[in-house]
């Protein structure tokens, strides 16, 4: 870490084409592809006559299965990861099913290799390349399989083609040898191998050769231009299922003899339990029995309801919260953070930056985030049975393999002994990266050996547990002179994300939170004095990644922050910025949003429009939000939005995500924050913590472009610039500067 | 905690200050009602929500539990025809009305919502489609022609955390266009 300070921005090969098409993971996928024969999970359950290729690929004489890498949790992977597949395969939906990958290092997540490099998603120089392969080399050997960061599509984009390449060639090869046809006249389509005389062999009807030889390993994948099915709308493969009514979710899975359970936890989150009284429980209809687990109580019933209610009437007295009880002494410790003992890291520093402050007029503001939930509309649940050979777990989870660790180390039993079945979920947005339902369902069913427990969280137990959003103050300081901004020196205090997953994953880092930076030292602007400094704090609540993570946050205080030097400059917030990119590329997707929405300056009548561009997860995005001051209050009218993702692989899922990404951000920087009082949250359901409903949502225009020299995710980075691109409109509807989220707090919304 | 706006009345209606656990046990009722168009009958207290009547002892899961508060409409179900929350209809105030979810719409397949739904591919996790959906048919049921309006003021109960609202919109203008077509 830290190549970064002593660098001029200068020496960035910004928008370098010296990196095209993703050759990095090309020459990874190729490689990996080839190099998992001896490491393929999918090998220990072949069937007889049965193949596997590679950990993504298995046929039987009577199916296909694909394995979708990561989890489902809205975001359409168990449908565009097997059509990656299916492409290349010439495969059509219908012709295969789909599995999620179990817990195996063989599925480790290559997509976080830009991440968690020390270097700006821009930054393509050799350097940045090298850290990124060394950082590439270090997941290979971790073995870190876990779904986040937006990497599904970094992550599997090369890896899946090969995957679905090396399938048919080796069907090829096993076909031309039975036939004794040349492989080059052989063609694949629609799940057949087609002779030259016509004649199709179903791939099904081949495994048993093709298990018989050695897979094709060279073998490429097709150039997008010979695509039939990615890059074009696509109906998911999901979409059926959803809206029939028919697919099962974690929470509707039933197994024979299962018994249902619900608990109360200590709202003081990591806590014991002192002591309690379950008598009034005990009592009550379908209630089985009420066990003491580490940090609260579990009631057994009949059904969830029942479980529920008898959960409630337990009277627990609990051991207080690590962290202050009451939240105005969370805002203290950010407050008094800003001391050189709390550093996280001086994360970039270009030029003089206190010379810097000292030229022209000085512009200081503080901003201020809240923590916040997640709360996906499925709460949290799993089922779990315990056995004396170990435990086997139904559950929706984004990290399998941690799964296995939290649930093992629960119950004293070895992660091998853990079996995992991952689950679609009904949403996540990162809480179910976190493992609270998973280590107190280990507790339950062990104490309830032999029998499959299946615990439902209610959704008032599911917001006192949820681990929030970090909490942060940004103090942003800054100068113009002479129409220009000279200097930007910007600093936040926050609770750590990341750093806070990881020790609960039982992988502690002692780096600084590289989540910290996010949106905070990735600014593409000139501006010739720059610092971007964190502070981690401690002793306040633990946190997670949140829809977007760090820059949800930072991207917030950067971006209105930079809106306010802009104004003190006296100049136009979209023509300064595109002024001031320094990254070819990233300019064009703010010329592309300029475009959309028509920008021409200040609207007036008590209209306004606001612009913030950030990168997020390497995926460049500008918003301009445009809103209407009304009677009621401030309406948000409308929404332009210009993502460059590299490619868009599947482009209706791809306006799904952005959309989706744009409410929440809206929604939650508008009107959600959790406040602790006596250790507790005190929103405890979607009345207290509501977002976005329909009546607020705005019309969204999105557009896509192509032009990143990667390929790129896109789950995250709708969120970060929308919440200062409606502060940064409301400002111009109203001359009113919101430097707090949530902005209801400050302003009424229609 | 289910339904804390009216604890006190359900906390009423339990037996509580029995001394017998066994006694407690007896305060379930045999209660008849029909689903999906079939005759079931249940074993279970007089107060039980009917989402967990469905989800839990009839194995129906397309109505989801998202909140016990009638904040999210999840649970979205049919009621002698009328759009209720399942979350809040006790079991012993609907014994012998129709009750029809998602599952048991008459011509699923053919059904100009559904239809509608998939061809606008609204559902991204999907957990809250299937109450969008039973809504969104109650809804056109009230009008045939709904504006933007009108379905903000229909559909607000029901919470989407994943942001289908745009397709959500598109999809019922395009199920009324398709039902005045039909006509």
């Amino acid at each position: 870490m830290g190549h970064m300070q002593n660098l001029s921005r200068r020496a960035f090969v910004f928008g370098s084409a010296a990196i095209a098409g993703g050759i990095a993971f090309g020459a990874f996928g190729t490689a990996e592809a080839a190099a998992t024969a001896g490491d393929n999970p999918l090998t220990a359950g072949l069937g007889p006559n049965s193949v596997t290729f590679n950990p993504w690929v298995e046929i039987s004489p009577e199916k296909i299965t694909l394995i979708a890498q990561h989890a489902d949790i809205g975001q359409g992977v168990g449908s565009v990861q097997p059509m990656m597949i299916a492409e290349e395969m010439d495969l059509d939906p219908g012709q295969f099913e789909v599995r999620f990958a179990s817990p195996s290092p063989a599925y480790f997540n290559t997509g976080f290799a830009d991440e968690f490099a020390p270097f700006v998603a821009a930054d393509q120089s050799p350097a940045a390349e090298e850290a990124r392969a060394k950082t590439l080399e270090w997941l290979r050997q971790s073995g870190l399989q876990m779904t986040g960061g937006s990497s599904t599509l970094p992550d599997t984009y090369e890896k899946l083609r090969v995957a679905g390449a090396v399938a048919r060639e080796t069907l090829k090869a096993a076909a031309a040898k039975r036939s004794g046809v040349a492989v080059a006249d052989l063609r694949t389509q629609s799940g057949h191998v087609i002779l030259p005389n016509g004649t199709k062999v179903a791939y099904v009807d081949l495994s048993a050769d093709a298990a018989k030889i050695s897979p094709v390993l060279d073998a490429k994948p097709r150039d997008p231009s010979k695509w039939r099915m990615l890059g074009k709308p696509m109906t998911r493969l999901d979409i059926r299922d959803k809206v029939m009514g028919e697919l099962k979710f974690g929470i509707d899975l039933k197994i024979d003899g299962m018994l249902y359970a619900a608990v109360k936890l200590n709202p003081g989150k990591g806590q014991p339990l002192k002591s309690y009284d379950a008598s009034k429980a005990r009592a009550m209809p379908g209630v089985k029995k009420v066990l003491e687990i580490k940090n609260g109580i579990a009631v057994i019933a009949t059904n969830s309801w029942y479980a529920m209610k008898a959960a409630d009437a337990v009277i627990c007295e609990w051991a207080p919260s690590a962290y202050p009880a009451e939240q105005a002494d969370h805002w203290k410790v950010l407050e008094s953070s800003f001391k050189p003992e709390f550093l996280g890291k001086e994360w970039r520093k270009i030029g003089d930056i206190e010379a810097g402050l000292k030229t022209g007029k000085l512009v200081e503001a503080e901003y201020r985030a809240p923590y916040v939930a997640h709360q996906p509309l499925e709460p949290l649940n799993g089922i779990g049975l315990v056995t004396d050979k170990g435990m086997e777990i139904w559950v929706s989870h984004q990290s399998p393999r941690f799964v296995q660790y939290v649930a093992a180390t629960a119950i004293s039993l070895k992660p091998e002994q853990i079996t995992f079945h991952n689950q679609w979920a009904g949403g996540s947005f990162g809480h179910r990266l976190e493992y609270e339902n998973v280590r107190v369902l280990a507790e339950i069913a062990n104490q309830m050996k032999g029998t499959p427990i299946k615990l439902v969280f209610s959704r008032e137990e599911d917001f006192l547990q949820d681990i929030p959003r970090q909490i942060a103050i940004a103090r942003h300081r800054g100068s113009v002179d002479q129409g220009k901004i000279v200097s930007a020196d910007l600093q936040l205090a926050s609770t750590t994300p990341l750093k806070g997953l990881l020790e609960r994953s039982g992988r502690p880092s002692k780096d600084p939170d590289g989540q910290l930076a996010a949106g905070l030292w990735n600014v593409y602007y000139d501006i010739p004095n720059f610092r971007a400094t964190s502070y981690e704090a401690q002793g306040l609540s633990p946190s997670t990644t949140w829809r977007s993570v760090g820059a949800s946050t930072s991207g917030f205080f950067t971006e209105s922050f930079i809106d306010e030097l802009i104004h003190a400059a006296g100049l136009d917030p979209m023509k300064a910025r595109i002024a001031m990119c320094i990254v070819p590329h990233y300019r064009k997707v703010l010329e592309t949003v300029a475009e959309m929405s028509d920008w021409k300056g200040p609207l007036g009548n008590g209209r306004g429009r606001g612009v913030a561009f950030v990168e997020s997860f390497g995926t460049p995005t500008a918003e301009v939000v445009e809103v209407s001051v009304t009677e009621r209050g401030i309406r948000i009218d409308k929404v332009w939005i210009a993502v460059d993702v590299g490619k868009v692989v599947d482009p209706v899922n791809f306006e799904n995500q952005v959309q989706g990404g744009v409410i929440w951000g809206l929604g939650h920087a508008i009107n959600c924050e959790l406040t602790y009082a006596k250790g507790a949250v005190q929103q405890t359901n979607y009345n207290h913590h509501e977002a976005m409903r329909i009546y607020q949502c705005p019309v969204i225009e999105v557009r896509g472009l192509e032009n990143d020299p990667k390929v790129r995710g896109v789950g995250e980075p709708p969120v970060p610039p929308a919440a200062p691109a409606l502060a940064n409109a409301i400002f111009a509807a109203t001359g009113k500067r919101i430097r707090e989220m949530p902005f209801n707090k400050f302003i009424d919304f229609v | 905690m289910c339904r804390s706006n009216n604890s006190t009345t359900l906390a009423g209606a339990y037996s509580f200050d029995v001394t017998s656990r066994e006694d407690a046990r007896k305060d379930t009722d045999m209660i008849e009602l029909t689903v999906n168009g079939i005759k079931r009958q249940v074993d279970v207290v007089a107060e039980m929500p009917l989402l967990w009547v469905l989800r839990d002892e009839l194995g129906i899961t397309s109505p989801k539990y998202g909140c016990g508060v009638a904040q999210c409409g999840a649970c979205t179900v049919q009621i002698d025809g009328m759009a209720v929350r399942s979350c809040q209809a006790h079991i012993g105030e609907i014994a012998g009305k129709s009750v029809v979810t998602l599952e048991g719409l008459e011509k699923r397949d053919q059904h100009p919502v559904l239809q509608a739904w998939i061809e606008h591919q609204v559902p991204q996790c999907g957990y809250c489609q299937t109450g969008q959906i039973m809504q969104a048919i109650s809804l056109l049921d009230l009008i045939s022609q709904p504006t933007d309006e009108d379905i903000n003021e229909v559909m607000s109960g029901n919470l989407c955390r994943c942001g289908t609202y745009p397709r959500i919109r598109a999809a019922i203008h395009a199920a009324a266009a398709k039902k005045m077509a039909e006509k």
